[in-house]
C-alpha cells in the first residue's frame, strides 16, 4: 500500500529520482502557467469579454475579497503569493478526477515546501511593512518572557500547516485505495467526491491561514485609544 | 513471546487505539463548534459570511489533531521502522 506518490519512480540516475510527485507538480505548473498565459493574451476592458477571462476575473476578485476580509490592508500586495498558494493546492486537488493522477500534495515533500514558503514569507512581509526592529519587537510582545513561546509557535504552526495538508490529501487517496479492494463501483466514487470537497476546503484553509499569519506579522501597532472624558 | 511478535502486536493495537481516541476528541469539539456557529447564525444572519469563514478555519484547526493521529496510525501500520528493523534482521539471519 503506497503511502505517497514519492514511491512511483519513472526514471532514476544515481540518487536523482524522477518520481510521480515531481512529474505531477510540473504538469500542474505547466497547466496553470500556460492556461493563464493563453487566457490573458487579449484582455478586454469593456463589458464584452471572453468566458475564460470572466472566470479568471471571478476567481481573482474572490481571492482579493477574502484577503481583504482577513484584515490585510493592501490585498494587491499579497494577492500573488496567497493566490498562487490557493490555486496550486486547489488545482492539485481538483485534478483527481483525471484517472491515473496522484495529487502531489499527497506527498510530505510538497506540503513541507509550501509550508516553508509561508514560513519565509511571513518575516519578509513583516519586515517590509514594519521594518526590521519593528518586526523583531513583535516577538517580545507582550513581555520578554514570551520570546521562546513566540518562536516555538512560529515553528509549530508551520509544521501544522504541512502535516494538515499532507494528512488530508493522503487520507483521501488511501481511503479510495482501500475501498477499491473492498467494494468497487459505487463507494469509491462517493469517497472521491468527498475527497474533492475536502481538497477544496484544505486549499482555502491553507491560504487563509497563511493570510492570517501575514496579517498578524504586518499589523501596525496603534496607540491605545484615550478614554473619552466626561459623560 | 519473542520481540518480533511483541512489536507486531503492540503496533497493531496502538494503531487502532490512536485512531479511535484521535477521532473522538475532535468530533466532539467540532460538534460543539458547529452548534455554537448555528446559534450565532440564527441570532445574526447578516454576519453569515464572517461566521461561516471563521467556522471553517476553526474546524480545520481542530481537525488537524485528528489528522496527526491518523498519520501516526498510518506510519505504525505501513512504514513502521521497528517492524522493518526486525524483518531485516530476520531475513538477514
Amino acid at each position: 500500500m503506497r503511502l505517497s506518490p514519492d514511491e512511483i519512480i519513472f526514471w532514476q540516475y544515481g540518487f536523482i529520482k524522477l518520481n510521480a510527485t515531481i512529474v505531477f507538480t510540473w504538469g500542474l505548473m505547466l497547466v496553470l502557467a500556460v492556461g493563464s498565459r493563453l487566457i490573458t493574451r487579449r484582455l478586454s476592458i469593456g463589458l464584452q469579454r471572453a468566458r475564460w477571462q470572466n472566470l479568471l476575473e471571478i476567481v481573482v476578485t474572490a481571492i482579493e475579497t477574502q484577503i481583504d476580509e482577513v484584515g490585510l490592508s493592501q490585498p494587491r500586495k499579497y494577492l500573488g503569493f496567497l493566490g498562487t498558494l490557493f490555486l496550486f493546492v486547489a488545482t492539485a486537488s481538483l485534478c483527481t478526477v483525471i484517472p491515473g493522477y496522484q495529487p502531489p500534495t499527497g506527498s510530505l515533500s510538497t506540503t513541507a515546501a509550501l509550508a516553508l514558503c509561508v514560513f519565509v514569507a511571513v518575516p519578509v512581509f513583516g519586515i517590509e511593512e514594519q521594518g526590521l526592529s519593528g518586526y523583531l519587537r513583535s516577538y517580545v510582545q507582550p513581555t520578554f518572557i514570551m520570546l521562546p513561546f513566540n518562536i516555538i509557535s512560529e515553528l509549530s504552526r508551520t509544521l501544522a500547516l504541512a502535516i494538515r495538508l499532507f494528512g488530508n490529501m493522503m487520507s483521501g487517496a488511501m481511503i479510495i485505495g482501500i475501498l477499491l479492494t473492498i467494494a468497487p463501483f459505487i463507494f469509491p466514487i462517493i469517497m472521491t467526491m468527498l475527497g474533492l470537497l475536502t481538497g477544496m476546503v484544505q486549499a482555502y484553509i491553507f491560504s487563509i491561514l497563511a493570510a492570517v499569519y501575514i496579517a498578524a506579522a504586518t499589523r501596525t501597532r496603534r496607540p491605545a485609544p484615550q478614554p473619552v472624558p466626561g459623560t | 513471546m519473542d520481540s518480533m511478535t511483541m512489536i507486531a502486536v503492540v503496533s497493531i493495537v496502538t494503531a487502532g487505539l490512536t485512531t479511535s481516541f484521535g477521532a473522538l476528541g475532535p468530533a466532539l469539539a467540532e460538534g460543539r463548534a458547529v452548534a455554537t456557529a448555528l446559534s450565532s447564525l440564527a441570532q445574526q444572519p447578516d454576519a453569515s459570511a464572517t461566521i461561516t469563514r471563521t467556522l471553517f478555519v476553526g474546524l480545520a484547526m481542530v481537525e488537524s489533531t485528528a489528522i496527526y493521529c491518523f498519520v501516526v496510525s498510518m506510519i505504525l501500520i505501513f512504514v513502521n521502522p521497528f517492524w522493518n528493523h526486525v524483518i531485516a534482521q530476520a531475513t538477514g539471519r
